[in-house]
């Protein structure tokens, strides 16, 4: 009986009047409003996420979201994982919370990069300030778990710089040398260059200083003894012509993308949030393979319904970008096929630089905004 | 960090140094979701100073409990989040292993029907 009356009222159109006295759920209209974004030609409508507990107060339900309830609901389903890159879908969180993830992976998670260059020799054409920005940027694929922060009181040691060496020279009558990234070679011990006025010949009992004090070598420490520090190994760094030579020695150290965008772990990381495609009445014929046609990302599908004729049926959702060429279609188009997106849905992209899998860099950024919520909580209490 | 409350424990604005629309956003998120929160929002008076502060009024309780809640909200949201991602992924690495099998063996199936075929020729 109440299956046949809630039949009744979805074949009649919606009246005010047919909601029950003390609801469990939001009418339709304002659950749409709630969960969706529509996407009309000329501008996306109820874009706002409503997080607000009293929000729908005066229809007496509660818009609070239980821990419980939260954890009940929320679910990952991972699409694609390789070694640098990885899709997901977070179902079930409010933007705010994707969007601290997602800044965090770009701003807040360590990497170690190339900070401090020492050019010994440099008569390439590339200048000096160029090179050793472009040394900064080239990704290290080292944990960056394993080292501590250098501060400006800290002396270069073991556990905080990781130093490289470059030695290129193009001989004359030679074609002109690429210098790659491969040619960049790790010294364990530190650095070789010696600090002004310290004499090289004066072999007395002490080591003479360099511009890093390494207490041991980083390749007799466990963590590196069997698995060099590298880089990536195809990177260009210069081009030399003939007769043209650059030496220098460069050191890495820990620091966070907020410095500056060459310690970001990740190449980039966003998210977009999951189409919907719905036609609101039947589409056949011509119709359907205009909309098939007009479609760049080929959202629509043709399907045979008996009797030759055809119909349109939505076959890939999630590869809509919303550029709403079927709306452009006709006027009337706007009445038939409805664009929206799922706000609690997020595809969710990393591409890693190579420091770390993609998978434990968003472990990580979930570990770091935990620890921020902590250090709040300590604080006031 | 100040605590800011004039009077009552109940309206109060906490500045949080060394934090952005990062934390202060999502935190926003979860004071909101507290039935005990009035109003609840958050502003950063600089762009270049690294300083958010949270302003929270509340319906009778302490801000400073309210927004103690919300951080440990947040905190155990963190925590499922984490474990649910890690279940997932190792899920997925799990099916991928399975699927890779069954390729190698169809494909070892293949060349050993090949290998049939051209006995009985």
């Amino acid at each position: 009986m109440a299956a046949a009356q809630e039949e009744k009222r979805e074949e009649k159109k919606f009246s005010i009047w047919d909601l029950p006295d003390v609801p469990e759920k939001l009418p339709p209209h304002l659950e749409f409003a709630r969960t969706r974004v529509q996407c009309n030609l000329d501008a996306p409508v109820h874009t706002e996420s409503i997080t607000y507990s009293g929000a729908y107060a005066s229809m007496r339900v509660d818009n609070s979201v239980q821990l419980d309830f939260f954890q009940e609901k929320f679910r990952v389903e991972v699409k694609r994982l390789t070694k640098d890159d990885m899709e997901f879908d977070l179902i079930g969180i409010d933007p705010s919370i994707a969007n601290a993830f997602r800044r965090i992976l770009i701003a807040e998670l360590p990497t170690m990069a190339i900070e401090k260059v020492f050019i010994a020799n440099n008569t390439s054409v590339i200048q000096d300030e160029v090179l050793a920005h472009r040394l900064g940027l080239i990704p290290i694929a080292v944990d960056p778990r394993l080292f501590e922060y250098i501060s400006e009181n800290d002396s270069p040691n073991e556990k905080n710089t990781i130093v490289f060496k470059l030695h290129a020279h193009c001989k004359r009558g030679e074609p002109r040398l690429t210098v790659k990234t491969k040619d960049l070679i790790w010294l364990p011990n530190g650095s070789e260059y010696l600090l002004e006025g310290q004499n090289p010949d004066s072999s007395s009992s002490s080591k003479p200083k360099t511009y890093t004090s390494f207490s041991c070598s980083q390749d007799s420490l466990p963590e590196f003894a069997n698995n060099p520090i590298s880089t990536l190994p195809d990177i260009t760094i210069a081009r030399l012509g003939p007769g043209q030579e650059i030496e220098f020695e460069a050191h890495a150290v820990k620091g966070m993308g907020k410095t500056h965008a060459k310690w970001s772990p990740v190449a980039t990381a966003w998210y977009r949030m999951l189409p919907e495609v719905v036609l609101l009445e039947d589409i056949e014929d011509e119709d359907a393979e205009a909309l098939v046609k007009t479609c760049p990302v080929k959202v629509f599908d043709i399907e045979d319904i008996g009797n030759g004729k055809k119909k349109a049926k939505v076959a890939r959702p999630r590869s809509c970008t919303l550029c709403r060429e079927c709306l452009r279609v006709g006027e009337e188009w706007e009445k038939r096929v409805s664009l929206r997106r799922v706000k609690d849905h997020f595809i969710f992209t990393i591409e890693s630089t190579g420091a770390l899998p993609p998978e434990v860099l968003f472990t990580e950024a979930v570990k770091i905004l935990e620890d921020k919520c902590e250090r709040v909580f300590s604080e006031l209490s | 960090m100040e605590h800011s409350a004039f009077g009552d424990q109940s309206n109060a604005t906490f500045s949080i140094t060394d934090e952005d629309h990062t934390l202060a956003n999502a935190i926003r998120f979860t004071l909101n979701q507290d039935s005990r929160v009035t109003f609840c929002g958050y502003s950063i008076p600089h762009p270049s100073d690294a300083l958010v502060n949270v302003r929270v009024q509340t319906s009778g309780d302490p801000a400073r409990e309210v927004l103690k809640d919300a951080c440990l909200d947040l905190i155990l949201m963190c925590r499922h989040v984490r474990s649910t991602f890690d279940k997932a992924v190792d899920d997925f690495k799990a099916n991928e292993g399975v699927q890779e099998q069954n390729i190698d063996s169809k494909a070892i199936e293949g060349v050993q029907a090949l290998d049939i075929d051209s006995e009985s020729d």
